[in-house]
């Protein structure tokens, strides 16, 4: 099942994730999920770390891995949810909420869009022992949307909305996502863009910036634009 | 005349469409993309992008869960009646817009700037967009929705005479590289490059370059015609592919679209319609007919006219469709 991973190496991980399945994944390969996966973003994060709301009881038994993502659904009239598809949102704003989201989580896998820096992995990830998955595309909302088995359960809809409420899914088979750091915080995303630099300093090459700068682009402010 | 009941019911109908369907232009530029491409990354993302494309229209279900931001692009031909008049015609399509967000279903991606409000239907104040545009002749209107996702991809800069192609090329790259890490601008992209104007104009040129043009449309101006793949290439020469891994598939066409500006400056945008490029389009008849397509057809003769008076020519002013 999935997409032909090619030449990278695909791995099957199941929610919660242990310590020992994590050791084996590397940068680069493709990861699919079983089991519990819940979304938790600013809303979320600011509610349960700064204003003390209460995740459920043993909650890092039930799930471990936190999607930074809003679904495209829908509460039916009944009470019963639809999800269309799921797609993930960048994850570089939400860094100030990591360690204590760790902590009070007990989450060991995020998921999200375009992944972390590597200060974020080493000062975040690499103490607990988590790693980061990003999302393909990224706009395969369709094929995640296709691994969801059934809403297990929906947390603060009422007070959240639908975006930053927490969704708690059973999923199978739910990806493909790309493993951008393993446990010694090596980042996938640093990597390609340390082999792409060289080609784009040979582009830039004899080109000059534009007549008017612009002010605040640095912390000098003695500059002028022209 | 046209009814509202039409209006509404193809204005539901390209909701949906331009959520699940990937339209066929960008859908082709997409397969030689993937076929070209030999970054092993690149290559999968690009084949599991094809994947989802698929997985969308078999399940009807969104190809991407962002809904970017649902807007309506209106073309009415002089002679076309609408029921009702134009007040009518905008709750039919804000109307279609807060149903379809409940219906496909679409996530409800607008809110207030401020109060993060969320009314749950994309419609708020000013959302969902529409804009206007005429043609001389028919009794026709047509509707295009552009659902553009994308925080990211988009820039503006006030450039001189004297930054030159040079200049416009220097920026073109800064803002593709700039974007184009981590891939935040979810590349390969349309781009679209709107020059002159003002400051407002040079955004809107930018924007509808990207979204309301189909892969390989070229310029009428023949100069222009040939920077647009100038542009293309020098996107895709980067090394950089989908999600900024090593790859060569940044741009999947770009098109440039121009206005006159003041004599001093020449403001230049940059936008990335994504490889979720939603756009549906429809022409409604006078007579209730109702036409399906993927090609807006909003840059004509008529559109891009330089003399004081619009004078009919031999050439019909739309391109046929
Ligand atoms: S930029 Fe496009 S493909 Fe990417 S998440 Fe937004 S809508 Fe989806």
């Amino acid at each position: 099942m999935g997409t032909d991973s090619g030449t990278l190496k695909k791995i099957n991980l199941n929610v919660p994730v242990t310590l020992d399945d994590l050791k084996a994944i590397e940068i680069g390969n493709v990861v699919y999920l079983n089991g519990v996966v819940y979304t938790a973003r600013e809303g979320v994060y600011q509610r349960v770390i700064e204003d003390g709301w209460k995740l459920p009881d043993d909650f890092a038994s039930i799930s471990n891995a936190n999607f930074h993502c809003s679904p495209a659904a829908v509460r039916d009239a009944d009470g019963s949810y639809r999800v269309g598809a799921m797609t993930g949102t960048a994850s570089f704003r939400f860094s100030k909420w990591l360690a204590r989201w760790f902590e009070v989580s007990g989450a060991r896998i995020i998921i999200g869009k375009g992944g972390m820096t590597f200060d974020d992995y080493k000062k975040y990830f690499v103490p607990v022992g988590a790693i980061y998955l990003t999302t393909v595309g990224y706009g395969t909302g369709a094929l995640l949307g296709r691994g969801i088995k059934k809403v297990r359960d929906v947390r603060w809809y009422d007070e959240l909305g639908i975006a930053q409420a927490m969704w708690m899914i059973e999923v199978e088979n739910f990806g493909p996502f790309i493993a951008d750091s393993d446990l010694a915080g090596n980042s996938l995303f640093e990597r390609e863009n340390a082999k792409i630099k060289g080609n784009i300093d040979k582009l830039y090459e004899g080109t000059k910036p534009p007549a008017l700068h612009r002010y605040g682009e640095t912390d000098d402010r003695s500059e002028e634009l022209i | 005349m046209i009814s509202q009941g039409t209006i509404k019911e193809t204005a539901l109908k390209l909701m949906e469409k331009a959520a699940i369907e990937i339209p066929d232009d960008y859908l082709s530029g997409l397969k030689k993309a993937a076929a070209a491409e030999d970054g092993d990354l690149s290559s999968f993302v690009l084949h599991a992008m094809l994947e989802n494309y698929e997985a969308a229209k078999e399940d009807r279900r969104a190809m991407c869960a962002d809904t970017g931001v649902p807007r309506w692009y209106v073309k009415m031909a002089n002679e076309a009646r609408i029921d009702g008049g134009p007040i009518a015609l905008e709750a039919s399509l804000r109307g279609a817009t807060a149903e379809s967000t409940n219906g496909v279903p679409l996530r409800p991606n607008r809110v207030h700037p401020l109060w993060r409000t969320d009314h749950n239907n994309n419609c708020g104040i000013g959302a969902p967009e529409i804009e206007y545009s005429f043609e001389p002749d028919g009794e026709w209107i047509d509707l295009t929705t552009v659902h553009k996702g994308g925080l990211f991809g988009t820039d503006y800069r006030m450039l001189f005479p004297g930054d030159g192609i040079a200049g416009i090329k220097r920026f073109y790259l800064d803002s593709l590289i700039a974007f184009g890490k981590r891939g935040l601008a979810c590349q390969p992209a349309i781009i679209g490059v709107g020059l002159g104007g003002s400051k407002d104009i040079s955004m809107v040129l930018g924007k509808q370059a990207a979204c309301l043009r189909t892969v390989d449309d070229r310029n009428p101006d023949p100069k222009i015609a040939a920077l647009e793949i100038e542009l293309k290439d020098l996107g895709n020469s980067i090394g950089m592919g989908a999600m900024g891994f090593v790859g060569k598939s940044m741009v999947i066409d770009c098109h440039i679209e121009v206005g006159y500006c003041h004599t001093g400056g020449m403001p230049m945008s940059v936008h990335a319609f994504c490889l979720s490029s939603r756009r549906a389009v429809a022409r409604i008849h006078g007579d209730g007919r109702v036409q399906y397509r993927t090609d807006p057809a909003w840059f004509t003769p008529y559109m891009r006219r330089e003399t004081v008076t619009w004078e009919p020519t031999a050439e019909p002013s739309r391109k046929s469709i």
